[in-house]
């Protein structure tokens, strides 16, 4: 009984899916690279009893594809607002490259965010923490998902841990938790590894975290 | 990459523009189409010239170029710019990106030629230039810079925690944005209104130019005229990247390249100084600074910046030789 909202950032309508209805806060999850949100309630968050929403990253699941590319963080963190605008306040779990967008999310919104739990996944690493020698290619126009340009464009965007970190600080300035960050990778790229140090990021498996983040206001 | 069947005519040369001296329409302007988007693209100069490609900065577009372009052409260049995806004629487009940005550049200089080619970039261009000659250095036979050479920032006196807070209000203020920006258009004027809006970005030009520029880069609906630029691109935003990411490309570059910097800092420009660029310029490269000049050198001193590049390329080979 999964029920569509398409919300719209700007040229392109992104798909909210509700997987499940609940009392109390949602649950936000937002999927890994090449990824589109899961057709059924996964069984690491069974036990919320809020509602279950996934979003369709731009380019991925049944949200728009872009004309040549031109993905960055920064505009899918802006996807994971707008589905957070539609929802109120939320508690998101990230995959992957999700997990990197939902940091961003918590640092950004942060009295929004009511805990973010980051997860293993695809694109979890992204590219480099520096500038590389990558080049420039350009790809066939396709209509289908995930966007080709999606794949290349996210598989490879600079992720430097000091830059991720600052989204950790203004999460805890702002968010009023003790811990608004839980870290249940078990592979952590540099920037994950940087999240990992900071005071006031937990580091707990998905189910437990949760559970932690289930009982807060 | 271009066909006969892409290439069709842009913008309406209509008695409406606003003259400025020295000003010249594109001679031509046909359209070449990069994956799914479509650009327009502007030429100055002789069809059969050897080319030479002129990159816009920034909420700018091609036909910028009209005072700067023929001064060029008249070296014997075929004189070609584009409009960035979202500027100009060209298409706006869902997703605005560097990289989407050096694929549009990519597919322009493939359409022209598979020669090397002396590029001149202003500001934003010429930063996304200075990347592309370090990607695809077969593309430039010599690379001039005017005004775009980000470097890195003055630190600013303030502890983490005020960084922290800084960044959390520029994140949100972006985001803000960003959820209104389905529905966002351009405020319509008049000509002068809109020419004033510009002068607050380009205080240094003037207002028969800035006049002339709305009527080259903006379109006259019926409540007014509007700025063609996608209403969806705004200035700031935030990003890992940082401003010395580019000019630690320059030492590495092999094709003889030369910085065209204007004293006068303002809003729009880096704000880099020649001192600053020295230590990164490659064997043989130079950086000059013109004194009293602001960020936009080729619009300030067109017949300088003109003479200067012409001097720095060369002569073109002869017309149809290249």
């Amino acid at each position: 009984m999964n029920a569509v909202t398409m919300l719209q950032h700007g040229k392109v309508s992104l798909a909210l899916h509700r997987l499940r209805d609940g009392d109390g806060r949602p649950l936000l999850l937002l999927h890994g690279l090449g990824e589109r949100a899961p057709s059924a309630v996964p069984a690491w968050c069974d036990d919320w009893t809020g509602p279950i929403v996934a979003l369709d990253f731009t380019g991925h699941g049944m949200s728009t594809v872009p004309r040549g590319g031109g993905y960055s963080a920064e505009t899918l963190l802006a996807d994971a607002d707008a589905a957070l605008a539609a929802l109120g306040r939320a508690t998101v779990v990230g995959r992957g490259l999700g997990a990197y967008i939902a940091l961003q999310l918590a640092g950004g919104r942060a009295t929004s965010v009511r805990g973010t739990v980051l997860a293993d996944g695809p694109g979890l690493a992204g590219g480099s923490v520096q500038p590389t020698s990558a080049n420039y290619v350009a790809l066939e126009p396709r209509q289908t998902t995930p966007d080709p340009y999606a794949l290349l464009e996210m598989s490879r965007d600079l992720r430097p841990p000091d830059y991720a970190t600052v989204f950790v600080k203004m999460a805890i300035d702002r968010s009023g938790l003790d811990e608004p960050i839980t870290v249940a990778a078990v592979t952590r790229p540099p920037w994950l590894a940087g999240v990992v140090d900071e005071v006031g990021v937990a580091q707990a498996p998905i189910r437990e975290a949760l559970a932690t983040y289930q009982s807060i206001d | 990459m271009a066909t006969d069947d892409s290439i069709t005519q842009v913008g309406d040369d209509s008695n409406e523009i606003a003259p400025f001296p020295g000003a010249w329409a594109p001679e031509r302007q046909y359209r070449v189409d990069a994956g799914a988007v479509s650009l327009a693209v502007h030429e100055w100069g002789a069809a059969d010239a050897p080319p030479l490609f002129l990159a816009h900065g920034g909420f700018d577009f091609a036909r910028t170029y009209e005072v700067f372009a023929p001064l060029l052409a008249d070296g014997g260049w075929r004189v070609v710019s584009w409009d960035q995806r979202g500027h100009g004629d060209s298409d706006h487009t869902e997703l605005y990106s560097w990289d989407g940005d050096m694929r549009d550049v990519m597919a322009v200089m493939d359409s022209v030629t598979d020669q090397p080619s002396p590029v001149v970039g202003h500001s934003k261009g010429g930063a996304l230039m200075l990347q592309l000659a370090d990607a695809q250095p077969f593309r430039f036979s010599q690379m001039v810079n005017l005004d775009g050479l980000p470097y890195r920032r003055p630190i600013p006196d303030a502890s983490d925690h005020e960084r922290t807070t800084t960044m959390a209000n520029e994140v949100e203020h972006w985001l803000d944005l960003r959820r209104r920006v389905a529905t966002a258009a351009r405020k319509p004027g008049t000509l002068d209104e809109l020419a004033e809006r510009r002068g607050k970005m380009n205080p240094r030009l003037s207002r028969e130019w800035l006049r002339h520029l709305v009527t080259v880069g903006g379109r006259h609906d019926d409540d007014g005229w509007r700025w063609k630029i996608d209403p969806q691109m705004r200035f700031g935003g935030f990003g890992p990247w940082r401003p010395e990411w580019t000019i630690t490309r320059l030492p590495g570059l092999a094709m003889p390249f030369l910085a065209i910097l204007g004293s006068e800092h303002e809003a729009m420009g880096f704000g880099t100084t020649a001192r600053q660029v020295e230590k990164f310029l490659p064997d043989g490269g130079r950086c000059v600074t013109l004194e009293g000049v602001g960020h936009f050198v080729h619009i300030e001193r067109p017949e300088t910046v003109a003479a200067m590049v012409l001097e720095f390329i060369g002569a073109p080979a002869q017309a149809g030789a290249a």
